[in-house]
């Protein structure tokens, strides 16, 4: 291995790191993953598939020479995908939600592609030797799958309505706790809701595109008056073509933009509550601890003393490194919002404005059709 | 009215006979010139042409006539009626004469129209009170003038009276061809004259056929009969010999004169229509009357002109939904079967009206009182768009009258049903029709477009009502995606981001009625312009069938009259004299009829050529209208949309 050397940060850049492109074969989603360098001009370029990506989360997550791993937001993985066409478009959404949509998994491979960046950018993950073999090994790293992480969500999930509420002794992560809940669930509805008005709107793109199509029927050359008639329902199906690409065009600004925002937004918010989640669980672990310790005899108490200094210091660390990815996690989050806003904004003010004049010209065409 | 004018038809017929064979004989040459000069005024007409009868040739005519009017004039109500009560179904179609085709067409002013129609044939089957008074004018006068008896006289003298008759349709028919000829001016006058005298051919032939065999018509003119039956004999020598040549020739005119004049005319009308046009009406202020389900709305209906016809440049009535159906109703009774497109009324809809009676303020009543409302509004704007309805004093009285009496039939039959009705006997006659070998290609090939068009509308109309709900859908979603990112933005910390997301729910809100106004604006401008135009369509249709009809009425008196002349060949084969005459009456008679119906076929075609060709004008006009009209509130909806988008943008930088 290139990277071999343990410690050594990661060796392309994070910024550089892009999925390039995506092929199909039956169910299986081959991304190809591009990446610079960082001491030469030259490209990296390896094909991975949804299971490498699963095998170098599960990686991250069983990392073990990492301290206070418990306490890190991990960037969170898109689930998989499922392309065979027998999958039904809703179901697919169900599961993906906006990263179902676009075209060839457009939106799939930029969710992946900003995970890999996240992780590579993250300043304790970025030093695992898993992502730089992810990224950099041209053999697919993923063999050894069986491994399951210590974290399993579904374990987890069983566990979470008991522990979920219990109270916690430090007043920050109490109230991170509630604002993260919060957050986490209006985020999810703001981007379900954004996903039913882009569904709607391509929807409603592809009425047009019927009507405009329909149009053409009425197209009939027998006499003057049908002429007439003609140009004006062949002027008409133009305008409503344009009105099903202006709808096209802000179905896909919401999608690339905001919707990816949102996506990202309330699956980090999911995130950053499993780490809330595993300290609130270390929390517990040594609350009962500390009673097993009140409670033990003098010949054990000596070893339950050393075992809950031990868990103590763990849930200490646990809560530094908590309390500064929570800070990192806060400032990068309303930066990425901010510039899918932005970008978002913008889009849709150009796309407002292409049409804006795109219709004007229709009308001022209209008017000069024939006046007779 | 529409008892007398029904009755007064009848009259013409059997005075037309007489006419034709007389015509032959002296009267036709020395009336022809004292007609024309008549002719000026259309009441004038019946007047005078009694007084020249009576002066000319027809001086013993004009003593049978008098006695025979003398004896009519107080009879007319009771003998009349029965006399003509069958004939009047035969005579009203014959009647088309071929001097009337033309002037029809021509007919631009609809006074000029009323009168005639109503004296041709029309008057039987128009309850229009502008025909029937015109009709009760002219031909029974009043009961108070002396005069007017006298001219009626002539008419009803030559009906009834047949032996009679014989000199009065020799005036007919004499005036009849020279004033339409010499003339140009007094087109109108002479369409007047002209439409008496035709109806008299054609009930001439009939009456003679009825003196002679026939023993229906026998049974009504039973009077006449028994005095004709002496004439008899020679009338139909007369009329066999008259009628090819007077016939023939009048045919050929008819049909050139009118094809030739009638496009000159519709495109001057089209320009007068465009130029002159002036003629603004709305429907507003619907108003729930009363309780219950007693309740009805009832609009206010505002109309803004400067034409001359109304009494006001500005005038104002309130009328309920009914008023509506029975205008449609007066509307399409009186005109379509002479092949007008009568623009259908709105439909009614038990539904939402009850919804609206029992329903208190909720948004779907509102929403289809709103609905009904435009769509009265559109279908007043199109009767009055259509230069002939405009004409009709039912659309005047509707429009200006204070007051207008109840119509009852609508509450059963709405324009729905009636149109339903149509179409069911629609589908009947384009049964029969298969038959009909079209013999005009414009026609063969316009049926077809006008039922590919309308399957094509009502395909367009499904796809706009799916736009219109999806658009519907996605005002709905933008509201609910509005609400939650209000909600985020609430429970976000950052202040700036917290201020910019609820910022953009307000945008998202607005942009949420603006879909709500673009959905209303689709459906206004589409959804009910093609809903509007299928049913349009539907009376395009109607236009075609009334061809149709006459078309086959045409087909079978053609029919019959070569049964009658092989009937006559076997009576002459098998040398039966006696048999012989009664054959060639018939035959006469339906020689007549054959004419008549062929000139009333060539006069309907002509009607429904010019209405269909007014009708792609108008269609073209109206969705050109409406796309300005949509793209102007695309434009707008789209530059509010950069409003929004402007103003938010510098929030989303603002975030930290």
């Amino acid at each position: 291995m290139e990277g071999s050397s343990a410690e050594a940060a990661l060796s392309v850049s994070a910024n550089s790191i892009r999925i390039t492109d995506v092929t199909q074969d039956g169910d299986v989603l081959t991304f190809a993953i591009a990446s610079q360098k960082l001491n030469s001009s030259a490209g990296v370029c390896v094909f991975r598939m949804y299971e490498d990506f699963d095998w170098l989360q599960q990686s991250l997550f069983s990392e073990e020479n990492l301290p206070g791993l418990q306490g890190i937001i991990f960037p969170p993985l898109p689930s998989k995908a499922l392309p065979s066409q027998s999958n039904t478009q809703t179901k697919a959404l169900k599961q993906l939600g906006f990263l179902a949509l676009g075209q060839d998994w457009q939106s799939y491979c930029k969710a992946l592609e900003f995970y890999l960046q996240q992780v590579a950018a993250h300043p304790t993950l970025c030093k695992c030797k898993a992502l730089d073999s992810f990224l950099i090994n041209s053999e697919s790293p993923g063999k050894q799958r069986g491994r399951k992480g210590i974290f399993n969500r579904l374990s987890q999930a069983v566990e979470e309505m008991r522990k979920e509420s219990h109270k916690d002794v430090d007043n920050f992560f109490q109230n991170e706790r509630n604002k993260n809940t919060n957050l986490a669930a209006s985020s999810k509805v703001a981007t379900e809701k954004l996903l039913d008005v882009v569904m709607t709107e391509q929807k409603l793109a592809v009425a047009c595109g019927h009507f405009a199509t329909s149009l053409h029927l009425c197209v009939n050359q027998d006499d003057a008056a049908a002429v007439a008639f003609s140009k004006v329902c062949l002027k008409l199906s133009d305008v409503i073509e344009a009105v099903k690409r202006n709808y096209e065009k802000v179905a896909s600004n919401n999608l690339s933009t905001l919707g990816l925002g949102l996506d990202l937004e309330s699956r980090y918010q999911e995130s950053e509550k499993e780490m809330l989640f595993r300290r609130t669980c270390k929390l517990i672990e040594l609350e009962t601890v500390k009673k097993g310790t009140e409670k033990a005899k003098a010949n054990k108490r000596e070893v339950m003393e050393a075992f809950q200094k031990a868990v103590e210091k763990e849930f200490n660390l646990i809560s530094s490194v908590a309390k500064q990815e929570i800070e990192r996690f806060h400032s990068s989050r309303v930066k990425v919002l901010k510039t899918f806003l932005i970008g978002w904004c913008e889009l849709q003010l150009n796309t407002a404005k292409e049409f804006a004049e795109l219709y004007s010209q229709h009308l001022e065409a209209c008017r000069n059709m024939y006046s007779e | 009215m529409a008892a007398r004018s029904e009755r007064s038809p009848p009259p013409f017929p059997d005075s037309e006979e007489p006419e034709l064979l007389e015509d032959s004989d002296d009267g036709a040459d020395a009336f022809t010139g004292t007609s024309i000069s008549q002719m000026d005024s259309p009441k004038d007409i019946f007047s005078e042409p009694p007084e020249d009868i009576s002066s000319d040739p027809l001086s013993n005519i004009n003593s049978d006539l008098q006695k025979k009017v003398d004896a009519t004039i107080p009879s007319p109500s009771s003998d009349e009626a029965d006399l003509f009560s069958e004939p009047l179904d035969d005579d009203s179609e014959v009647m088309s004469s071929p001097e009337v085709q033309n002037p029809l067409p021509d007919l631009l002013n609809e006074p000029v129209k009323a009168p005639k129609s109503g004296v041709l044939g029309e008057p039987p089957v128009h309850k229009s009170s502008s025909v029937k008074k015109a009709a009760s004018a002219e031909m029974f006068g009043d009961d108070d003038d002396e005069e007017d008896l006298f001219k009626e006289p002539p008419k009803v003298l030559t009906k009834k009276p047949q032996p009679s008759g014989p000199a009065v349709d020799v005036f007919t028919e004499v005036k009849v061809k020279p004033q339409v000829k010499d003339d140009p001016t007094d087109l109108f006058t002479e369409e007047d004259l002209t439409a008496p005298v035709p109806k008299p051919s054609a009930s001439s032939s009939s009456s003679s056929r009825t003196n002679g065999v026939h023993s229906e018509e026998q049974d009504l003119f039973s009077e006449a009969t028994v005095e004709l039956s002496l004439d008899s004999p020679r009338n139909d020598r007369k009329k066999d010999a008259v009628k090819p040549s007077v016939s023939a020739p009048a045919a050929p005119e008819a049909s050139s004169s009118s094809r030739a004049p009638s496009k000159t005319l519709e495109e001057l009308e089209e320009e007068e229509s465009e130029d002159k046009f002036d003629l603004n009406i709305s429907v507003t202020n619907p108003e729930k009357v009363g309780d219950g389900m007693n309740a009805y709305m009832a609009y206010k209906v505002s109309t803004q002109t400067s034409l001359t016809m109304f009494r006001s440049k500005t005038f104002t009535v309130r009328r309920r939904f009914s008023d509506f159906l029975g205008l449609f109703e007066k509307l399409s009774e009186k005109h379509s079967q002479n092949g007008y497109i009568v623009p259908p009324a709105p439909e009614k809809s038990i539904l939402g009206m009850t919804k609206v009676k029992v329903g208190k303020e909720d948004p779907s009543s509102a929403e289809f009182v709103e609905r009904r409302r435009a769509a009265l509004e559109r279908y007043l704007q199109r009767v009055v768009s259509h230069p002939s309805l405009l004409q009709d004093p039912d659309v005047r009285e509707f429009l200006e009258k204070e007051e207008l009496p109840r119509a009852v039939s609508t509450q059963t039959l709405s324009g729905a049903g009636f149109l339903k009705m149509l179409n069911k006997a629609t589908d009947a006659v384009s049964k029969m029709t298969i038959k009909m070998n079209e013999q005009d290609v414009w026609f063969d090939e316009k049926i077809q477009d006008v039922e590919n068009e309308e399957q094509h509308l009502r395909k367009l109309h499904v796809m706009v009502e799916s736009l219109v709900n999806h658009r519907k859908e996605l005002s709905g979603n933008t509201a609910l995606f509005a609400k939650s990112v209000a909600m985020l933005g609430s429970s976000e910390d950052n202040t700036a981001l917290s201020r910019a997301l609820s910022q953009l729910a307000e945008v998202e809100d607005r942009i949420e009625q603006l879909q709500q106004e673009q959905a209303s604006n689709d459906f206004f401008t589409f959804s009910e312009l093609l809903a509007d135009y299928i049913r349009l369509l539907g009376a395009v249709r109607g236009c075609f069938d009334q061809r149709m009809k006459a078309w086959q009425r045409w087909q079978d008196a053609e029919n019959m009259l070569q049964k009658k002349r092989e009937a006559e060949a076997k009576l002459l084969w098998a040398n039966k004299p006696d048999k012989l005459q009664q054959a060639k009456d018939e035959i006469a008679e339906w020689e007549a009829k054959v004419t008549q119906y062929e000139r009333e076929f060539e006069r309907i075609s002509a009607t429904v050529r010019k209405e269909v060709i007014r009708f792609d004008k108008e269609k073209a006009r109206d969705f050109k209208r409406q796309i300005i009209k949509y793209l102007e509130s695309v434009l707008h909806s789209q530059q509010q949309m950069i409003k929004y988008w402007e103003a938010f943008l510098p929030e989303a930088k603002a975030i930290a």
